[in-house]
């Protein structure tokens, strides 16, 4: 690969922050939207999130519910995001419910591999079920201790914060988990399957 | 312009482009044209991701529309100078025509026209670069008519390509120029057709005004592709 006549980088190699994955930078305080389709409008108060497919007992819950069962200190992310279009957000917190407790109730059955999330637009993303469990993964409400607002996924959105966030559905409503891979809608679009910053999975191909 | 796996993987190669032109565009935009080899033809919306590397191995990469026809020799990039902004500060400083750069594509199936079915365009500022190789292709394939645009900015130095857009007729709105107006909801349902395939590219802030307008004049909501575009996509960024 050709070096670049004349770009020398404005931050040295040496003094980039080591939790930037290559080719990241830091967005600071800012935070960008990207989506592909209209932003919905959802009533906080009608929204629901279904856990279906091979689970043994599917389960859906309104907000109010999931208030309920939060509050635990693992239901608090705080860390860093990573976009595919190369900005990353430092430090910064997201609160709703890990994962982990809602597939604790909904209980995944030995078969089930894979998930698909779901959003109220019908945009769909895939994930393995190990990227999605182990502390790896929430349903989130809060950013920064305010509510999730709707551009970026509000009333309620996924995260999964260690892969690249196209991963992480913004207006979430559906968990099904499956016995195989369905790539969603960028994955069917040209970009990777999986997604790891770290590896810089970006595009098919990768 | 089916695309194929092939070309998908093709597309995802590294590949050293020369920049044979470099037009400045005031301290706002430069204007890059590429040959790129081994080329695989995009379709008119696609991006090409370009990367700067130092010698230590540091890199920095962008994402940018194509502005050129997939018949064009060469690949036309329109690069918006960010405020402080390490890629595109170098690209409109630095970089000379003969120089190599770094990049890959084309990316993106999502937000793509191949210029056979009717399409409806809506950009904002910076937003336009996808929407002219939309109107370059429909040109080139006779088939100008499957494309009607409606784009704004704040004044005609903040809106490139404008010369271009209003010979194909495209709805200008200039939101701070004298006796200007912005895209509203009357002038957006004036443009809406259910029956085409908006695809709608700007800062956030004019895409979901745009969003939304389109929706109340019955343009369904599966029939509208949307891409955030302009330095980061920031809510403080304002161009409408």
């Amino acid at each position: 690969m050709a070096i670049t006549r004349g770009f020398t980088g404005r931050r040295r190699q040496a003094e980039r922050d080591p939790r930037l994955p290559p080719g990241q930078y830091d967005v600071g305080r800012s935070w960008p939207v990207l989506t592909a389709e209209p932003t919905p409008r959802v009533d906080a108060e009608r929204w629901s999130l279904a856990v279906d497919g091979l689970v043994a007992n599917p389960t859906t819950w309104s907000l109010k519910d999931l208030r309920k069962l939060a509050g635990e200190a693992s239901d608090t992310y705080r860390g860093d995001i990573h976009c595919v279009t190369t900005w990353s957000k430092l430090d910064t917190s997201f609160t709703g419910i890990a994962l982990d407790r809602l597939l604790e109730i909904a209980q995944p059955l030995p078969a089930a591999t894979h998930i698909v999330e779901e959003s109220t637009t019908r945009y769909r993303t895939n994930l393995p079920l190990d990227d999605v469990t182990g502390g790896k993964a929430w349903i989130v409400w809060e950013h920064e201790g305010k509510p999730l607002s709707r551009e970026h996924g509000g009333p309620v959105r996924m995260l999964v914060p260690h892969l690249y966030f196209w991963k992480s559905a913004k207006w979430i409503s559906k968990i099904t988990l499956l016995d195989h891979d369905e790539p969603g809608f960028w994955e069917v679009n040209g970009y990777h399957d999986r997604g790891d910053p770290w590896l810089e999975q970006r595009f098919d191909g990768d | 312009m089916t695309e194929t796996g092939q070309d998908r993987r093709l597309a995802a190669v590294w590949r050293d482009a020369r920049v044979v032109e470099v037009r400045h565009h005031g301290d706002r935009a430069v204007i890059l044209r590429l040959d790129v080899p081994d080329r695989v033809i995009h379709r008119p919306g696609q991006h090409y991701v370009v990367r700067l590397r130092a010698e230590d191995g540091y890199t920095a990469s962008r994402s940018y529309s194509a502005v050129s026809a997939p018949s064009d020799d060469v690949v036309e990039l329109y690069v918006e100078r960010v405020p402080d902004g390490e890629v595109s500060g170098f690209l409109a400083e630095v970089v000379e025509p003969g120089d190599l750069l770094e990049c890959r594509g084309p990316i993106g199936r999502w937000f793509a026209w191949d210029g056979t079915t009717p399409a409806l365009g809506v950009g904002g500022g910076s937003g336009v670069a996808p929407l002219v190789s939309m109107l370059r292709h429909g040109l080139d394939v006779g088939r100008p008519e499957l494309l009607s645009l409606a784009v704004s900015a704040r004044t005609a130095a903040d809106l490139p390509y404008r010369e271009e857009l209003e010979a194909a007729g495209a709805l200008v709105a200039l939101s701070r120029a004298p006796g200007g107006f912005r895209l509203d909801a009357a002038s957006i349902g004036a443009v809406a057709d259910p029956g085409a395939t908006a695809f709608v590219c700007g800062s956030t802030r004019f895409t979901l005004a745009m969003e939304s307008h389109l929706l109340s004049a019955g343009q369904p909501t599966d029939s509208i592709r949307v891409e955030r575009f302009g330095p980061t996509g920031d809510e403080e960024e304002t161009d409408e």
